[in-house]
């Protein structure tokens, strides 16, 4: 089997399109869970609305690419304000079944027969953003190192990192001001800041509204670069892999999301890709083809097991800044 | 750390004797098949013609029992035509539009495609019997559903820990009577014990040697949670990964025909279920009220440290709670995989109603538990009499929702609990 080909496909996947939908989807839920303690496990509801807002807006709407983004956005907004305010007086882990509820409401909606003419079924959403490569200024394909991309990955890949930057900034300045220490205070000590006057509630509700609206982001690069977007795609996994990416690279650190998203997604893509090289040429035999994408699940259940057992701060992470206790 | 590997590498050890039935039955090769019956009986003579886009096509006609069958070349997308010329007089089918289905077809799978024949069913119904057909359907499902959750609850309530790998305990009883009944060919009641007790032993074992180890590491509630996502992920991929993608049958009891009083049609098994499910709740919450263990876990749920210090060894009830509570979803398991077929993601598929059972009983209380998911399962199937059914579980998601902002202890649950 060809090593070199699994490596500059892990590395191509590590710095591509999958780490920068979970870098993005990362950063909000670090703002949501590490930052505030806020457990939202219904980010793939986030993903899921922009991505919906977006090509509904287009396919059906027939309006342009940038008021779809407007919609999402909006769209993600209503979804944190309706999650939000009847969840966040609660204990934490209402919030988690509630959120994790919303979330599959959603994706049931979303590929149900009946709206079927509005959100495409379980077929989804296809070929809409054309407008988006219009502006692609790349031509033929570029290669970074031993990675490859193709003109239109390299453009959404492109985009996609400067948002990453962008957001992660405003992540670092949101943190070192006022409102980011209230938000730390908050996720150590409920109590105690509410003592000091402060509503803890809506404090709350802007965090869980700024996490949604940056994962948000993750969803039209999703959708956008997929050209397509499918109901089952925004399961209850991608939240968990977005979890595993952000516990894996630090909560609470504004470089987590990306060290977390580029190094998981490459272990994954990595250990995918020689796996089914081994197991075509026969050195493993008690996997078929077929079992070989599953085994990424195995991962990512252990990943989130094991790093939360022996390094629940990851890799940048400060243990004393994590000491997430709902009661 | 070595403890974990050995409990996981138990469970592990009894689920890899599936890995022989599975890899069997993909030997076999790509097939497609169905059978065209009208209430009659199966009809023979019709001609079904398979073909794909490669130029693969071919014929089969239907035996006796209405039954056809056509081996494929590999898998890929195929098209079944059915050819109505050939439908005997007086056949037609419920939907004459559809005569043709396309099928994707995996590796080694077997496929079937069904041309449903008669008059649609509902159209001969009225509302009110329709309502109480389902009714008694949501009944059955939320005493399935009940099952679990009662051990959900009562390890919430014990331990502090939101167990998202419960529907993995779910799932692990049909999975073992599967085991049981069509791999050993052992008689379905005899299989259905030894899955309960399979599944009770897989509770302890997971509390023994891994929720025991994390309590004593002290480990927060909001990791363990993360902790059980991360289990149940793992879980549920370790399933498909031996059982396979298939919804597959129990040997015994598959195809069976339902009694009708009245308006209401039910089937033997699913009538028997109910029975059981009715009997083992009532003998449970018994349990709770009389037993020393029973009070003695109410004690703990109250104050952990008042409860050791008043002599009561709290490890070993919750022990004993871990493991009637995963025996308990592992009959909720084989109960609803005796109507509904066993598959790796059942469990995670009801999970989230058992969460929306307990939550609207109010977490942490047994009685409660059971209240709310017989009202849960009620009002899911009852539901369909208004949205389509493909939304019902939506109906009794945002009902959760709409609990916990006006009355977020449940319907039984204390208010001081929620905080």
């Amino acid at each position: 089997m060809d090593w070199g080909n699994v490596f500059s496909q892990a590395l191509t996947q590590g710095i591509g399109i999958q780490a920068v939908i979970f870098a993005l989807a990362a950063i909000g839920l670090n703002v949501q869970f590490g930052y505030t303690g806020l457990l939202n496990f219904g980010q793939s509801a986030f993903l899921a609305v922009a991505a919906y807002g977006l090509g509904v807006s287009i396919a059906y709407a027939g309006w342009s690419l940038w008021v779809g983004l407007i919609v999402g956005i909006l769209a993600a907004i209503l979804l944190a304000l309706l999650l939000g305010i009847p969840t966040l007086r609660l204990r934490a882990d209402y919030l988690a079944i509630v959120t994790i509820a919303a979330a599959e409401i959603l994706r049931l909606v979303f590929r149900s027969v009946t709206f079927d003419p509005v959100f495409g079924g379980s077929d989804g959403i296809n070929r809409f953003a054309d407008d988006f490569y219009k502006y692609n200024p790349y031509s033929g394909t570029v290669n970074l190192g031993p990675a490859s991309f193709s003109e239109n990955d390299m453009w959404i890949v492109t985009i996609g990192w400067i948002l990453v930057v962008i957001l992660s900034l405003l992540v670092f300045l949101l943190m070192r001001s006022p409102w980011g220490r209230v938000i730390k205070a908050i996720r150590e000590d409920e109590d105690a800041v509410r003592s000091l006057g402060k509503s803890v509630y809506s404090y709350k509700l802007q965090a869980l509204i700024i996490g949604g609206v940056m994962g948000c982001f993750g969803g039209f690069i999703a959708a956008i670069a997929l050209q397509s977007i499918q109901p089952d795609y925004y399961s209850t996994d991608l939240t968990f892999f977005a979890y595993a990416v952000l516990i894996l690279g630090g909560a609470a650190r504004v470089l987590g999301p990306i060290v977390g998203s580029v190094v998981f997604w490459f272990m994954l893509v990595f250990i995918d890709g020689a796996l089914s090289g081994l197991v075509s040429s026969g050195t493993i035999d008690f996997i078929r083809n077929d079992q070989v994408g599953q085994i990424r699940y195995w991962i990512l259940g252990l990943s989130l097991m094991l790093l939360m057992i022996f390094r629940p701060q990851g890799i940048l992470g400060d243990k004393k800044e994590l000491s997430l206790d709902a009661r | 750390m070595r403890r974990l590997l050995l409990a996981f590498s138990a469970v592990a050890l009894a689920l890899w004797a599936f890995v022989g039935g599975a890899t069997a039955a993909s030997a076999a090769g790509e097939t497609i098949g169905g059978v065209i019956k009208t209430t009659d009986g199966g009809v023979p003579d019709v001609t079904v013609n398979v073909s794909d886009e490669a130029g693969f096509t071919e014929d089969a006609v239907t035996d006796d029992e209405g039954k056809w069958r056509v081996k494929l070349p590999g898998p890929g997308t195929y098209t079944v035509t059915l050819d109505t010329v050939t439908l005997p007089a007086g056949v037609t089918l419920t939907n004459p539009d559809r005569t043709t289905a396309d099928v994707v077809v995996g590796e080694g799978q077997t496929k079937s495609v069904l041309f449903p024949t008669g008059e649609a069913r509902t159209a001969s119904e009225s509302t009110l019997d329709r309502a109480l057909q389902l009714t008694v359907d949501g009944l059955i499902f939320g005493l399935t559903i009940a099952l679990a959750a009662v051990g959900l609850s009562l390890i919430f309530g014990t331990t502090g820990l939101t167990n998202f790998s419960h529907g993995e305990l779910v799932t692990f009883g049909g999975l073992m009577a599967y085991f049981f009944n069509n791999l050993l060919g052992l008689p379905f009641v005899i299989a259905a014990a030894g899955a309960v007790l399979a599944g009770g032993l897989f509770g302890y074992l997971q509390d023994r040697f891994f929720w025991r180890w994390l309590r004593k590491r002290g480990t927060g509630l909001i990791a363990m949670l993360v902790v059980s996502i991360g289990l149940g992920i793992f879980l549920r991929y370790v399933y498909l990964f031996i059982f396979g993608g298939n919804t597959r049958q129990f040997a015994s009891y598959s195809g069976q025909a339902g009694l009708v009083f009245g308006p209401i049609d039910i089937t033997p098994k699913a009538l028997i279920g109910a029975i059981v499910a009715v009997v083992v709740l009532v003998g449970t919450v018994l349990w709770l009220k009389l037993t020393r263990v029973g009070k003695a876990s109410r004690a703990i749920a109250d104050n952990p440290a008042l409860a050791s210090a008043s002599g009561i060894d709290v490890n070993r009830v919750i022990s004993v709670i871990w493991m009637a509570g995963a025996a308990l979803a592992a009959l909720s398991g084989i109960i609803y995989s005796m109507s509904l077929g066993v598959n790796w993601i059942a469990g995670f598929q009801l999970l989230l109603l058992i969460f929306a059972g307990v939550t609207l009983g109010g977490l942490g209380t047994a009685v409660g538990a059971i209240v709310g998911s017989i009202i849960v399962g009620t009002m899911i199937q009852l539901s369909t009499l208004f949205i389509p059914s493909e939304l019902k579980n939506v109906g009794a998601l945002a009902v959760l929702i709409v609990i916990l902002m006006i009355r977020p202890q449940g319907i039984l649950g204390r208010s001081e609990r929620v905080g």
